[in-house]
């Protein structure tokens, strides 16, 4: 048929070269990349006025803290903060979204609280997380558990919520327990919109857990970057931080990503038709 | 049976009786939103009237039940099982080697050998429809309920549909209770063709569909029962 090869043709699966154009379109961020570090180098190695640490001297103040150890033993603290803080608010949350969801009647008592509660900014509990645990890990474990808490309650009440009525009555009607319907229906139904919860959840506490550090712990790649400033203006240091800040949360969304990849679980995530 | 929202109480159905033999092919026709799927729904189980009971084989219906399975538009499919695992889903009481003898079965049945290990969302939405037949056929049902199955198909899946499940029907003897706004398709499945008036529902009228399988669409026999309908809904046979 001839509309089917055209059809071919226009989706740019047909007979188009496509090696050195392929090859090129996985380069072309990297080259994007090394270009901008160019001009950051040419750009801050020019300037009177110090405004930015050169790449090189980033480079050289990431490979300082590697040597003190810090890099490392601050990353780890972060990690392990966010860890805490997001698996403790998971356990919690979704199992009590996912109820509050199931009853329509216990949705409608609680979530003008949700509603209230949720635009604080995590910082803004910062005072009482430290009037509560002090100055240290819990206090800041405790900031990423309230980041993590309220937007995965919410993703999880709305993914009961949306289930499909079809998948309850069809399950009900081959006759499964209130149980079986629970881990049979009604916790796969939901995985695809959880993932996609935990995934946008976890990337906003890897932005809380630097701000926290910032004030309520002497550890982490935020108090990295704000004592590195306090103690002596090292740029080159905070730039460091930050870089490796970014990096660390590309992996994570990464690692998330290749979760939501589990074919049973991204059922979703396919169009259907 | 009525349903009542925001305070306002819709009558549904009304003064409605009707009974199906065992083994019948049961066709339900009326016009859009008279209430086809509600009757078939409280069948199920999945509604309850607020006067009147359904009873099967003498016992009134208050819930859901797998001898009774409801198929719903290929929508009824679960993404996230394959096919084999959607057709297994209904099949947890059997010993294993009897549900890999039902799946095989049915897979084959139903025309998806080759896809035991698909995903719906891989299927075409004749293949879905398909699946969902078999996941109700699969557990053995009495009495399958099907709502508008064909509805979502192109013209020519559903020709095939139709022939696959007169097929079906007659190997496997179940009761059929299949709801359509499509009067053609009733008068060529079923045994009978009941006809819905406007909402509230009342039973319009029962037509006896006397023409053996396979029909013939085109003989006079045919022609007349379908003009009948038509013309009991006061639909005009030229456009």
């Amino acid at each position: 048929m001839p509309s089917a090869s055209w059809m071919r043709i226009l989706k740019g699966s047909g007979n188009w070269p496509k090696g050195p154009s392929g090859l090129l379109t996985k380069l072309r961020p990297l080259v994007f990349i090394a270009v901008l570090l160019v001009l950051w180098q040419t750009a801050a190695s020019r300037q009177t006025v110090h405004v930015l640490p050169t790449p090189l001297e980033t480079l050289a103040g990431m490979m300082d803290l590697a040597r003190q150890g810090l890099l490392l033993k601050y990353a780890v603290a972060s990690l392990f903060r966010v860890t805490w803080g997001f698996i403790s608010a998971a356990l919690l949350a979704i199992p009590i979204g996912l109820t509050i969801g199931w009853y329509r009647r216990a949705e409608m008592a609680i979530n003008p609280l949700i509603q209230i509660l949720r635009p604080i900014s995590p910082l803004a509990w910062i005072p009482i997380a430290i009037l509560w645990f002090g100055v240290g890990d819990i206090a800041a474990i405790f900031l990423i558990f309230i980041t993590c808490f309220f937007p995965l309650l919410l993703a999880a009440i709305n993914a009961v919520q949306g289930i499909p009525a079809v998948y309850l009555n069809a399950g009900r009607n081959f006759g499964l327990s209130p149980a079986a319907i629970i881990y049979r229906v009604l916790y796969p139904a939901v995985m695809p919109q959880l993932i996609t919860g935990l995934r946008i959840t976890l990337g906003v506490a890897w932005l809380v857990v630097v701000a926290a550090e910032m004030i309520a712990v002497s550890s982490g790649l935020g108090f990295l970057i704000i004592d590195a400033r306090n103690a002596g203006n090292r740029y080159d240091l905070v730039v460091a931080g930050m870089v490796v800040i970014g990096v660390i949360g590309l992996l994570l969304d990464l690692l998330m990503r290749s979760l939501a990849g589990v074919k049973s679980l991204r059922w979703g995530v396919v169009t259907e038709d | 049976m009525a349903f009542q929202r925001d305070g306002k109480i819709t009558p549904v159905l009304n003064d409605l009786s009707l009974e199906v033999a065992q083994g019948e092919f049961l066709c339900i026709v009326g016009p859009s939103g008279c209430g086809k799927s509600t009757l078939l729904s409280a069948m199920a189980g999945f509604l309850s009237p607020s006067s009147g009971e359904i009873r099967i084989d003498g016992q009134v219906v208050t819930g859901p039940d797998p001898r009774r399975i409801f198929v719903f538009q290929e929508r009824g499919v679960f993404p996230w099982l394959t096919v084999e695992g959607n057709i297994e889903f209904g099949l947890f009481a059997l010993a294993r080697a009897e549900r890999q003898r039902r799946i095989a079965h049915y897979i084959t049945m139903v025309g998806l050998a080759g896809f035991e290990k698909a995903y719906p969302s891989e299927l075409s939405g004749g293949m879905k429809q398909r699946l969902e037949v078999a996941r109700a056929l699969a557990v053995n049902p009495d009495m399958l309920l099907l709502d508008e199955p064909f509805g979502a198909l192109d013209s020519i899946t559903r020709l095939t549909m139709r022939r696959e499940l007169l097929r079906i029907w007659e190997a496997e003897g179940n009761t059929v209770v299949f709801v359509t706004h499509d009067i053609e398709e009733a008068v060529q499945l079923a045994d009978r063709v009941v006809v819905l008036s406007d909402r509230p529902a009342k039973i319009q009228q029962i037509v006896k569909i006397d023409i053996p399988h396979p029909r013939d669409i085109s003989s006079a026999r045919y022609l007349e029962l379908r003009n009948g309908i038509f013309e009991q809904l006061g639909l005009a046979h030229a456009i």
